[in-house]
């Protein structure tokens, strides 16, 4: 999909004249005419004032007093009434940029105060609206110079293409640089040359446009907050990853290792009916026996820890009550009535932060019992752990919390916690809730040996 | 002989569960590899005895299990035996929840390695008696306490009342207390009962619904 990429990787696809990127561009280059236009004309009358003095500067003489004062005056007219321009002509081109990109482009003024006074006060103080205005003098300058060359270069096009039908007969004649075309058949070689040409001009338009949306892209976004938004989509992505990953290793060791070991243990419990209790294997079998099924254990637990099965298998609710009947410690677990199932990387997230959340309890918190509350709130999934313990919990000692919140962060939620001293202590997890898709949509069912 | 259907879709854990069942004098009249096909094959074979593991193709999760509470409810009586690879109460649970809760099995799958304990076992199923993982049963007793339980004498007078339907200032009458003081055992009720607030529920209706259950 090239359109969801930076435009310049459209251009670079081999296919781009044959995708409907040249036409988009086209588009683009001509929907900037009606704002560029009027710009560029207010700019140049702005601009009458400075050109005068320059004439007289190039005879020699200073400018005059009146071409001083005029100076002065579009200068502050620039700056007072260019910003006012340069704002609704900002929320214009970054919605006109998606034709051409289509990252979304945030606007990068802060919501302001509604009253007029304070909103002029604060767009007048923002970066970002001299960056706008900036933006404006560009389309006031370097666009019509661009758009010029590209518009003697068509009319030259023009030209070739249409020689032959212009040169029909009588005495007219055109001449084409060197060449002097007098008849159609002097046309053809030249048109030829204009049929080659064509390409050229489709790679010329997406290069103008994508040069255009460059700029836009560099003056009208907001660009702490575009880069703080890529960081936290990477860091969605990664942990969407780690997430697959997860369920990946847990189903090769669930489909290979898991099950062949109890096919093993099974063999080995077999061949101990066939030795006799006074042989000298029996001992070394039993042993072998023995340690595999040792192993059995620590195989299940290991896959337990890398993602439960039940998880998985039966969804949130039911992985909380398996993870609750594995805490040493007596825990509750309340499903509110209406929580749907959840995307499986929020399923995930959830489920860790109340695993991570119990063992910190029962490590730290000198707790006798604790509670997990599962529910929803508009379009938040909210999970709570509140126990009895000593309270006091500071998310500053320790990794535990920190990276708990990471990890919720990441999925675009938030994590809040209230420990008093003496406790109680009740953590809190607000996670985005995104329906989830048809279940197990997503892991293709593997072959099992 | 118990003539025997077996339904496991790991094929070398499925020859072993043969050759165990051989030894110790079942008849296996089938092995197969899916739910599907279990269903099928008992429907046909009429055996005395299922073992099922719970998940199978085509997506992995308990359709093993789904199979069996289907053909519990096609005959009651049928003994099963489920096997899992991990301990899920509820899966015990709705396996209990069939038929009468008699010749059924939950077991993980370890308990096939001690081969002959794991044949009583399966004796004891096809006899008419419930089997259960101990693990399982551990984790089921590993309960925590009622939050009902947690309820003051007070408290547990206001919810009743509030389960006859009463408002708060009919039982601040009926108790000779103000009303503010029963709003206040109210939230108590609520809190004890972790019942926070949400735009979903009516927490007063459900307040009273633990009530009844407990």
């Amino acid at each position: 999909m090239p359109t969801t990429q930076a435009p310049t990787l459209a251009l670079l696809n081999r296919r781009y004249l044959l995708t409907g990127g040249p036409w988009r561009a086209l588009f683009y280059l001509f929907s900037t005419l009606p704002f560029a236009i009027p710009v560029a004309i207010a700019a140049g009358v702005l601009a009458l004032p400075y050109l005068a003095a320059m004439s007289s500067l190039s005879r020699g003489a200073a400018p005059d007093g009146p071409v001083l004062f005029l100076m002065i005056v579009s200068l502050a007219l620039l700056l007072v009434l260019g910003p006012l321009v340069a704002v609704p002509l900002g929320v214009v081109e970054r919605a006109r940029l998606s034709l051409m990109d289509s990252r979304p482009l945030p606007s990068p003024h802060p919501p302001s105060p509604a009253d007029l006074v304070s909103w002029l006060r604060t767009r007048y103080s923002e970066p970002a609206t001299w960056r706008e205005l900036l933006y404006a003098l560009f389309l006031a300058t370097v666009v019509p110079a661009a758009y010029a060359i590209a518009g003697f270069l068509i009319i030259i096009e023009a030209a070739l293409l249409l020689g032959p039908f212009f040169v029909t007969g009588g005495s007219a004649f055109w001449t084409i640089g060197a060449f002097e075309v007098r008849t159609p058949a002097q046309a053809i070689p030249l048109f030829l040359l204009g049929i080659l040409m064509v390409p050229v001009f489709g790679y010329l338009a997406g290069l103008l446009a994508t040069g255009q949306a460059f700029a836009a892209r560099a003056l009208l976004g907001d660009r702490t907050g575009l880069e703080l938004h890529q960081v936290a989509q990477s860091r969605a992505r990664l942990a969407d990853a780690f997430d697959l990953e997860r369920r990946r290793i847990e189903r090769d060791l669930h489909d290979g290792a898991q099950h062949r070991l109890t096919s093993l243990t099974l063999q080995l419990g077999m061949a101990r009916l066939d030795v006799p209790a006074d042989s000298p294997a029996a001992e070394p079998l039993t042993r072998a026996h023995d340690q595999a099924k040792d192993l059995m254990v620590v195989l299940r637990d290991l896959i337990y820890g890398i993602r439960p099965q039940a998880l998985t298998d039966l969804g949130l609710p039911a992985a909380l009550r398996e993870l609750a009947g594995r805490s040493p410690l007596p825990v509750a677990v309340t499903v509110a009535d209406g929580v749907p199932r959840p995307a499986e990387q929020t399923e995930g997230t959830a489920y860790f932060a109340a695993s991570e959340a119990l063992a910190n309890i029962v490590k730290h918190a000198e707790a006798t019992r604790a509670d997990v509350l599962l529910a929803r709130a508009g379009e938040t999934l909210i999970l709570e752990i509140r126990d009895d313990g000593q309270g006091g919990a500071d998310p500053t000692r320790g990794t535990g919390l920190t990276g708990l919140a990471d990890r919720v962060a990441a999925s675009g939620g938030r994590l809040l916690l209230s420990s008093p001293q003496d406790g109680p202590t009740l953590l809190r997890i607000e996670l985005p809730l995104i329906a989830a898709p048809a279940p197990a949509a997503s892991l293709p069912a593997a072959g099992r040996p | 002989m118990t003539r025997v259907v077996l339904a496991e879709d790991g094929v070398l854990l499925r020859e072993g569960l043969v050759s165990v069942l051989a030894r110790f004098g079942f008849d296996v009249v089938a092995a197969v590899s899916d739910a599907e096909e279990l269903v099928a094959v008992v429907a046909e074979h009429r055996p005395d005895l299922v073992i099922t593991d719970i998940r199978m193709p085509p997506t992995f999760r308990d359709e093993g299990l789904q199979a069996a509470v289907a053909l519990r409810r096609l005959r009651p009586d049928l003994p099963i035996v489920v096997l899992s690879q991990y301990v899920q109460a509820d899966y015990a649970t709705t396996l209990l929840s069939t038929g009468d809760g008699r010749a059924v099995g939950y077991l993980l799958k370890d308990r096939v390695a001690d081969v002959q304990d794991f044949a009583k076992s399966l004796r004891s199923v096809t006899a008419g008696a419930t089997v259960i993982d101990p693990e399982v049963v551990r984790r089921l007793l590993h309960r925590p306490p009622d939050p009902l339980t947690t309820l003051s004498t007070r408290e547990r007078e206001v919810l009743s009342l509030v389960a006859e339907g009463h408002s708060n200032s009919a039982i601040a009458t009926r108790l000779f207390i103000t009303e503010a003081a029963i709003t206040k055992h109210v939230g108590n009720i609520l809190t004890k009962l972790n019942l926070p607030p949400t735009d979903q529920a009516n927490r007063r209706v459900l307040a009273v619904l633990r009530y009844l259950r407990a």
